[in-house]
C-alpha cells in the first residue's frame, strides 16, 4: 500500500516522531480508561491554501482509497478492530453510532453516497486520508489560537465553546477537547468557531483521540501521516 | 428487589465517610461492569449486521443521543437494556433468515431432483444467502418442444447485467470490432 511521501524532517525511524500526550480530567480518566488525546504541531509547507485544491499526489491517494472501499467494505468496516473500538466508545459516552456515525463509518458512508472520496480541500483531504489509512480520526486547530496543552474534560455549566464572541454555550458535563482556558471542540464533534484553520493558516495543532482497543501506534501514525503530508514542500 | 434496583444508589443520601468510599467504589465497579456488557452487546450487534447484510439492517437507533458525556449508572443500565433488546430482536431476525435460506436450499435440491414437478419455478440466489443476480429456474429444454415432451431442466441465469450495458452497446461506435459496422 503506497503512502503519502513523508517530509524529509518527518522521515526516519518510526520512533523519531513522538506526539505530545494530552491530559485527561481525573473523572474522565477514571471512567473511560484507555481514552487518550495525542497532539502534534505541523507547519504547512505545501503551497496554496488549506481549503483550496489538493495537489495531485493527494488526489491520487483519494482515488486509490475510493477504489479500495466498496459497498461490502462499508458494512464490514464496523467489525474491524479499530472502527469497532470507536463504536463501543461512542456507546460508552452516550452516542448511538447508528445515529451519530463514527468518523470512519461516516467517511465510508459518504464515499458510498457520492461515488468516491471527493476532494474537500487540502487539509480536509489530508485528514481524510489519515483516517482511512489508520481508522483513527484527526482534527486540526489553528495553532495560534491554542493556549497550552490540549486535553479532555467535561464542560462546566454555562461554559462556552471557544473564546470568540459567537462561541455557543455548552450544556454542563459535555465532553470536550480543551486547552488551558477554554473548550476548543466537542469530543468527536465540531470545532469551536474562530479556532478552525483558515485558508492561509500555516501552523496547525493536530490532535487524535485514541480510545480503548486502539493501539497507540495507529494514533501516532495518523498524526504522522497528516504532518508528513502537510509539511511536504 | 430487581438487579437494577440493587445497583441504583441514592447519591443524595447522607452516608458515613467510610461507607461512602465503599459505595462509590462499588458504583464505579458497577459502571465498569455495565460498560463491559455494552461493549459485548455492541460487538454482537455488529457481527449480526455484518453477517446478515443485506438482509438484516442495523435498524433504527435505540438511544436518543444528546452529546458526548460521562454516563451515570442509571443511564448505563438503560443503555444496556436497550442494546440487549435490540440484540435479541436481531438474533431473532437472523434466525428467521437462516431458516428461510435453509428452506430455499431444500427447494433447490428438490428442483434439481425433480424439475418436472417445479415447472417455471424461479429461485433467486439471494434467497439462498448468496450474492449476485443469478436466478435458478426450471425451464423446458428446447423451448416449446421440451414443454410438449415434458423435458424440463434447471438452469442458472448468467448473473448481473453488465455495468456498461450489453456488449453490443458497450462497443465504441468509432471502433467497430472485426470489420463489423458500428452499432448506433
Amino acid at each position: 500500500m503506497s503512502r503519502t511521501p513523508p517530509a524529509p524532517e518527518a522521515a526516519g525511524p518510526a520512533g523519531a516522531f513522538r506526539p505530545a500526550p494530552g491530559w485527561c480530567a481525573p473523572e474522565v480518566a477514571q471512567e473511560l480508561p484507555g481514552l487518550r488525546l495525542l497532539a502534534a504541531e505541523a507547519q504547512v509547507r505545501r503551497g496554496g491554501s488549506l481549503t483550496g485544491d489538493s495537489p495531485p499526489d493527494i488526489r491520487e491517494r483519494l482515488r486509490e482509497l475510493s477504489n479500495r472501499m466498496r459497498g461490502a467494505t462499508a458494512v464490514a468496516v464496523r467489525r474491524q478492530p479499530v472502527p469497532a473500538a470507536y463504536r463501543v466508545f461512542f456507546r460508552h459516552i452516550g452516542l448511538d453510532p447508528d445515529a451519530v456515525r463514527t468518523p470512519m463509518e461516516a467517511a465510508v458512508l459518504e464515499r458510498m453516497l457520492r461515488g468516491g472520496f471527493l476532494s474537500g480541500g487540502l487539509l480536509a483531504d489530508v485528514l481524510l486520508v489519515a483516517l482511512l489509512d489508520t481508522g483513527v480520526p484527526v482534527w486540526a486547530l489553528d495553532a495560534e489560537s491554542v493556549e497550552g496543552s490540549l486535553g479532555i474534560r467535561p464542560s462546566g455549566e454555562r461554559e462556552r465553546l471557544g473564546r470568540s464572541r459567537e462561541a455557543p454555550e455548552l450544556p454542563g458535563g459535555r465532553l470536550v477537547v480543551a486547552d488551558g482556558s477554554a473548550p476548543l471542540a466537542v469530543l468527536f464533534g465540531g470545532l469551536a468557531p474562530g479556532h478552525e484553520p483558515v485558508a492561509n493558516t500555516r501552523r496547525l495543532t493536530l490532535f487524535a483521540v485514541q480510545v480503548a482497543g486502539v493501539p497507540e501506534l495507529y494514533a501516532e501514525e495518523a498524526l504522522w501521516n497528516c504532518r508528513a503530508a502537510l509539511e511536504l514542500p | 428487589m430487581s438487579p437494577s434496583e440493587q445497583l441504583t444508589i441514592d447519591r443524595g443520601a447522607p452516608v458515613i465517610a467510610g461507607v461512602a468510599v465503599g459505595t462509590e467504589a462499588g458504583e464505579r465497579g458497577a459502571r465498569r461492569s455495565l460498560r463491559a456488557q455494552v461493549a459485548r452487546l455492541e460487538r454482537e450487534l455488529c457481527a449480526i449486521v455484518a453477517d446478515g447484510f443485506p438482509h438484516i439492517g442495523a435498524g433504527s437507533p435505540a438511544w436518543a443521543s444528546t452529546g458526548p458525556s460521562l454516563l451515570g449508572l442509571e443511564q448505563l443500565e438503560q443503555l444496556r437494556d436497550q442494546l440487549a433488546g435490540r440484540v435479541q430482536d436481531m438474533r431473532r431476525r437472523a434466525q428467521e433468515r437462516a431458516e428461510h435460506e435453509l428452506r430455499a436450499q431444500e427447494l433447490l435440491e428438490r428442483m434439481k431432483l425433480e424439475p418436472g414437478r417445479y415447472k417455471f419455478v424461479r429461485l433467486p440466489v439471494t434467497e439462498l444467502g448468496q450474492r449476485g443476480c443469478g436466478v435458478w429456474e426450471v425451464r423446458p429444454r428446447f423451448g416449446l418442444i421440451g414443454m410438449l415432451a415434458g423435458w424440463w431442466e434447471l438452469k442458472l441465469s448468467s448473473g448481473c447485467p453488465l455495468a456498461r450495458g450489453s456488449r453490443a452497446s458497450a462497443t465504441p461506435a468509432t471502433a467497430p470490432a472485426r470489420g463489423m459496422p458500428a452499432v448506433r
